[in-house]
């Protein structure tokens, strides 16, 4: 029996706005797909880009960013410092042949909840949608 | 020009003002120039300057820390020079920089395949980051040892042709070009960037990656040493040079400067006073990509 395709999604959030978002949308009971996997970060800029390389080696099919908006960041600029690697990398990844979908960036705040599960659905019918990972797959695991 | 150099490198050794001259000399096989370093006056006659001095000298400015050094840098030389400097690794009074305005590097092993020799070659064999060279001219010097040489747009063709195609293809290009690696890290050892006291694939905690020749391992040290050099490389091709297998390295480290100068509009190497790219933002930077 061909059972449907569930993605893997690790979901990066940091502490004080998108993991609270998160939070706002459960407690709100808002419906959204199970399929990413949180992950908390003091911060955006906490995330090394490699942590997005090194994910997709590990077998996940996406990878999901997401801090505070411009300007709210708890440290004050922490978010725009990762603004520019993530669009570095997310540039350089879909230049070697990465789906652009699989690897995507979001700004939540702590009392968006709403959009926190809309982007949540979107993040994983985009993955849905280009299907299992069949690039950067690791033959062997790193830690067995 | 060649004269100039020497004369310079006799005189600032001769007054005591470097310790050491790094330069080229003849290499031991054809069409090859091979990096030198000179303490003694007399010696600075072995210098020269061609179309073959392929190595970035700014490579070993860091083994004489302490000393003054004199360094023969041209255009690509120069920037990695000052972003050596913004970084802190050497201290801009310790170097005595000759600028050699440059008009680009031959490719040897195409040369020589093609069976060509110094007299019959054209600018087709000009190795493609010189081809499409922004910088000719040293940044910064002490001495200029000839006429400055008129500077051309950057541009990025050889990068633009590869973003034409589809997913499918630039994968199967990327794997083509990476899974010849041996991981030996040449590029690494050649290039004037990479200085780190332990690289990320010698670090065992957090171990990023594998040793030996697995797929994944050879990809992700590729792509990780392209994305360590973002906002930091500047275009001098050491890396793919100092490659044995011809791995185009290149076209990663050129996708990353197209795109920070696109983005950022942002070069290396440029000014001493500029700060490193991903140690700084701007209000307004680019954010479309965000959700």
């Amino acid at each position: 029996m061909n059972k449907a395709f569930e993605p893997k999604i690790a979901t990066f959030l940091c502490n004080w706005c998108s993991y609270a978002g998160a939070d706002l949308a459960g407690v709100s009971r808002l419906q959204y797909p199970s399929y990413t996997r949180v992950i908390r970060v003091p911060c955006s800029g906490r995330i090394n880009p490699f942590y997005i390389i090194r994910g997709l080696y590990e077998g996940l099919d996406g990878v999901w960013v997401s801090g505070c908006h411009p300007g709210d960041c708890h440290y004050q600029t922490g978010n725009y410092y990762a603004r520019r690697r993530f669009s570095l990398i997310k540039n350089l990844l879909e230049f070697v042949g990465i789906e652009k979908e699989r690897v995507q960036f979001s700004w939540v705040s702590a009392s968006e909840g709403g959009k926190f599960a809309d982007v949540a659905k979107k993040v994983s019918e985009d993955v849905k949608k280009v299907g299992p990972a069949d690039k950067m797959i690791r033959e062997k695991k790193l830690y067995d | 020009m060649i004269d100039k150099i020497r004369k310079e490198a006799k005189r600032i050794l001769e007054e005591g003002i470097v310790d050491v001259v790094i330069g080229f000399e003849k290499g031991s096989i054809p069409l090859k120039s091979t990096p030198v370093f000179i303490e003694k006056p007399e010696d600075a006659e072995k210098l020269i300057w061609n179309k073959f001095c392929e190595n970035n000298l700014a490579r070993y400015l860091r083994r004489f820390k302490g000393k003054k050094v004199g360094i023969v840098a041209n255009g690509c030389c120069s920037r990695a020079i000052v972003n050596l400097i913004i970084e802190g690794q050497v201290n801009r009074d310790d170097i005595y920089i000759i600028g050699t305005p440059c008009e680009g590097m031959l490719s040897r092993r195409k040369m020589l395949k093609d069976g060509k020799s110094e007299k019959n070659v054209d600018d087709s064999y000009l190795y493609i980051n010189c081809k499409y060279c922004s910088h000719r001219n040293p940044v910064i010097y002490d001495y200029l040892v000839s006429e400055k040489i008129e500077e051309k747009p950057a541009q990025f063709p050889d990068v633009e042709e590869i973003e034409k195609l589809s997913p499918e293809e630039r994968w199967t290009k990327f794997r083509e070009e990476v899974n010849k690696c041996i991981r030996c890290y040449a590029c690494r050892e050649a290039c004037p960037m990479c200085y780190c006291e332990v690289c990320f694939v010698d670090v065992n905690n957090p171990k990023w990656l594998e040793g030996g020749f697995a797929e994944s391992d050879v990809e992700f040290w590729n792509l990780g040493r392209a994305f360590h050099l973002a906002g930091r490389c500047v275009d001098c091709g050491a890396c793919e040079r100092a490659c044995p297998m011809e791995i185009k390295i290149l076209n990663l480290t050129r996708k990353l400067n197209k795109d920070v100068k696109e983005l950022y509009d942002y070069e290396a190497g440029l000014d001493i006073k500029q700060k490193p790219l991903l140690g700084e933002f701007r209000f307004e930077d680019k954010e479309e990509f965000i959700r």
